[in-house]
């Protein structure tokens, strides 16, 4: 056996003993307790810095925890965009201070983090935000409004970025910032979604007071900040995605049909054979790309290719789902009439079907670049979000 | 289940490219398209001889290389992106055919390339063998469509040997009773036959029931095809991307519009995922024979429909100069349309691929 193998079949071990007495429903407390005994048994942040909370071991060991933690359910969703979106941020642009106060905490599920970026007027086009940033003494003091903040009424901690000059145009003005989400400025308010569930929030900030410290990367430099973030977004929802999340999978439609005496007929089989392609397809992508990880290579803006393939499989297999199964798959609570309405979310959510399409076009392909008004005006002169009429309709 | 290419076939894959872009540019493919010659002959020997490749998945005490079908599979996507006029393909798949049969008298010159062997396999009725006077094989039928045949040193044709049991024959060129004849067909870069045995003597490969070898054989050029379809694929729209930051339009490169970047990004999708489709099912050939033909059956289905389409697109994206002889993208579109339906129309291995799956 090698050390590996060891290490692997340790971790199996541990989860085992500690996931076997977790309630079904695991609470916030429930949550924080686990993470800190994983955090506490060396398997949160393997590959972090030793000298701010991590392991600091290599992505063989994380690779390792990762199979032993395959198929094991662990109640650590609320730290999600902590550790794959906030924390590497931190990591590559907090201040040597910043790191040492944040890392720890975070990896161990003492501080839950949160992520402030979209606002109603800037959804593609982020960096059209308007939400504000004015510099007062040694405080900033933040007054606007973001929306889609998951895990915000849980967050202790958020990042956020802010406009910090209107006059340059519209990329240079951001700064990042870590704010307190106890603040009483801050007001998150649940945002119901289609779903008719609320998955994520809207947050009001009035007059928060931010600390100069806090500042995340340089003053007018939050957006290569951000970009470093959405990254890190998009690789995790592409390549995160198993079929367990995927109720109108193949083999699940299949069975459907079998159960219901339809794999005779041919429309049926053409469209099973149509899902089949694209999801086997899909799969070995994913596969071949972690694969490709393992070897060194890093899947850098192809992470869209897997993010824009993912929405496209999710919205074509619920659609499909339906056409087969028919009207009683949108009675009651069904798993395909659940699919149905949480598909938009996935070719939305951490950006649009068409903004994957640029980033390939862009930085996969090469391609030249759309002409852009909005690169060389100052933010000030630019229309933002979406206009009324003039005729007032 | 390896899906990404060793550091030795990456190697091997850059050679052959070298080598293409070197011997066969695509005035040469031209060159030989539009004449009598079936395939570059000096190119073919350059690549057999001196690169070694006729043999590579051919084991060594046969005279081959003892390569994989990775190995296979890499030389074929070069060779497909270039439409290069050799017959490799056909060439490996006859190896492999004659591996399983342990044919070990013709291994030797097949895996040298002195012998062009070819699989002739009806997708119709069968060419009938029986054994005529003193034991000896006679072959009689047609075959309507073999790739490949007007290269052809040595046939191997598929005839049913009665009670519904196929078996494998070898028949050379010249043979009489024998005729090969070329056909006009869509895909110039390609050469297609008819062959017609009227009584042709046959040498039976193998035993008399040999149907599992012709049926793992078929999945093998499937796979193999596959490969050399992505080759292709991805030259298609490499050389359509290359356009679009050239070509103005509207004071714009063609690129920087929507409607074409993002073509060209769903087209870059389909590329990913034929790639890894490609990868599977090349990994099945060598280490897992029992996915095989489901995963030949899946591969066929996929690169069949993405090699043409993407083909079709980087044509449309080219615009009228994509409609002109002169330019190259029509023998890309030509390739892909006959590719997949070289193996069988595509509702074909779809109905395979759902049989394999259970759906009927």
């Amino acid at each position: 056996m090698t050390d590996l193998d060891e290490y692997r079949s340790r971790a199996r071990a541990w989860l085992a003993e500690r996931t076997a007495d977790l309630p079904p429903d695991p609470g916030l407390a429930e949550s924080r307790a686990f993470m800190a005994a994983l955090y506490d048994a060396g398997y949160v942040g393997i590959t972090w810095p030793a000298e701010y909370g991590g392991r600091g071991l290599s992505a063989v060991e994380e690779r390792a925890f990762q199979q032993a933690a395959a198929d094991v359910p662990l109640p650590v969703g609320v730290f999600g965009i902590g550790l794959g979106m906030c924390g590497p941020t931190l990591l590559s642009l907090g201040t040597e201070e910043q790191k040492r106060r944040y890392v720890r905490p975070l990896l161990r599920g003492e501080e839950i983090w949160c992520q402030m970026f979209s606002e109603p007027g800037a959804g593609s086009d982020v960096a059209s935000l308007q939400t504000r940033a004015v510099r007062d003494g040694g405080d900033w003091v933040v007054d606007g409004q973001k929306v889609w903040t998951s895990v915000a009424r849980q967050a202790d901690l958020g990042l956020l970025i802010a406009r910090t000059d209107p006059d340059v145009p519209k990329h240079q003005g951001i700064t990042m910032f870590v704010v307190d989400m106890r603040d009483p400025g801050v007001d998150v308010r649940p945002l119901r979604d289609m779903t008719g569930e609320s998955h994520f929030n809207e947050i009001f900030l009035t007059g928060v007071r931010v600390p100069a410290e806090n500042v995340v990367g340089e003053v007018n430099g939050g957006w290569a900040a951000a970009v470093t973030t959405l990254l890190h977004e998009r690789v995790s929802i592409g390549m995160g995605a198993t079929r367990t999340e995927r109720p109108a999978s193949f083999a699940a439609l299949r069975a459907a049909a079998r159960e219901r005496g339809l794999l005779g007929d041919p429309g049926v089989t053409d469209l099973l054979l149509d899902l089949y392609l694209r999801e086997r397809a899909f799969d070995l992508l994913t596969a071949r790309m972690s694969q490709e990880v393992r070897a060194g290579i890093q899947p850098g803006a192809r992470g869209s290719v897997s993010k824009l393939l993912l929405a496209d499989l999710t919205l074509a297999s619920a659609d499909l789902a339906s056409e087969i199964l028919g009207p009683e798959c949108l009675a009651g609570d069904d798993p395909v009439a659940r699919a149905l309405a949480w598909a938009p979310g996935m070719a939305l959510g951490g950006g649009t079907n068409e903004i994957m399409r640029n980033i390939i076009g862009d930085r996969v392909l090469g391609l030249p670049r759309e002409p852009q008004v909005d690169r060389t005006l100052p933010f000030r002169a630019l229309k933002v979000g979406t206009q009324v009429k003039e005729d007032g309709r | 289940m390896r899906l990404i290419p060793t550091e030795e076939q990456r190697e091997l894959a850059a050679t052959v490219r070298s080598f293409v872009a070197g011997r066969v540019p695509m005035a040469r493919v031209r060159e030989i398209a539009g004449s009598d010659e079936p395939y570059d002959r000096t190119a073919w020997t350059r690549l057999s001889s001196e690169l070694g490749l006729a043999g590579l998945a051919v084991p060594e005490e046969h005279g081959g290389s003892g390569a994989g079908f990775g190995e296979v599979a890499a030389v074929l996507e070069e060779l497909g992106a270039a439409l290069a006029p050799v017959p490799y393909l056909s060439v490996a798949v006859a190896a492999s055919l004659l591996v399983s049969l342990d044919a070990k008298d013709l291994l030797p010159g097949v895996a040298s390339g002195e012998v062009v062997a070819v699989v002739a396999r009806s997708d119709g009725p069968l060419p009938a063998g029986r054994i005529a006077d003193r034991g000896a094989w006679v072959l009689e039928g047609v075959v309507e469509r073999v790739p490949d045949g007007p290269s052809a040193g040595l046939l191997l044709v598929v005839a049913s040997t009665g009670e519904g049991r196929r078996g494998v024959f070898a028949v050379e060129a010249g043979a009489p009773g024998l005729a090969v004849m070329p056909l006009t067909w869509f895909d110039t870069t390609r050469p297609m036959a008819r062959v017609e045995l009227g009584g042709v003597p046959a040498r039976l490969l193998g035993e008399s029931d040999s149907g599992a070898a012709i049926d793992r054989a078929a999945d093998v050029a499937s796979v193999l095809l596959a490969a050399e379809q992505l080759g292709g694929l991805r030259r298609c729209l490499d050389v359509i991307v290359e356009y679009a930051k050239l070509r103005v339009q509207f004071g714009r490169f063609v690129g920087s519009f929507q409607a074409v970047k993002h073509k060209l990004a769903d087209m870059h999708c389909v590329l990913e995922q034929a790639e890894s489709v490609v990868r599977y099912a090349v990994w099945a050939a060598d280490e897992a024979p029992d996915e095989l033909p489901e995963a030949a059956a899946f591969a066929a289905s996929y690169l069949g429909r993405a090699y043409f389409q993407v083909a079709r697109d980087h044509l449309l994206l080219h615009g009228g100069i994509g409609f002109t002889w002169e330019h190259d993208a029509h023998l890309y579109y030509k390739r892909a349309k006959a590719d997949e339906v070289m193996f069988g129309a595509p509702r074909v291995h779809r109905a395979r691929l759902a049989e394999a799956l259970g759906l009927t």
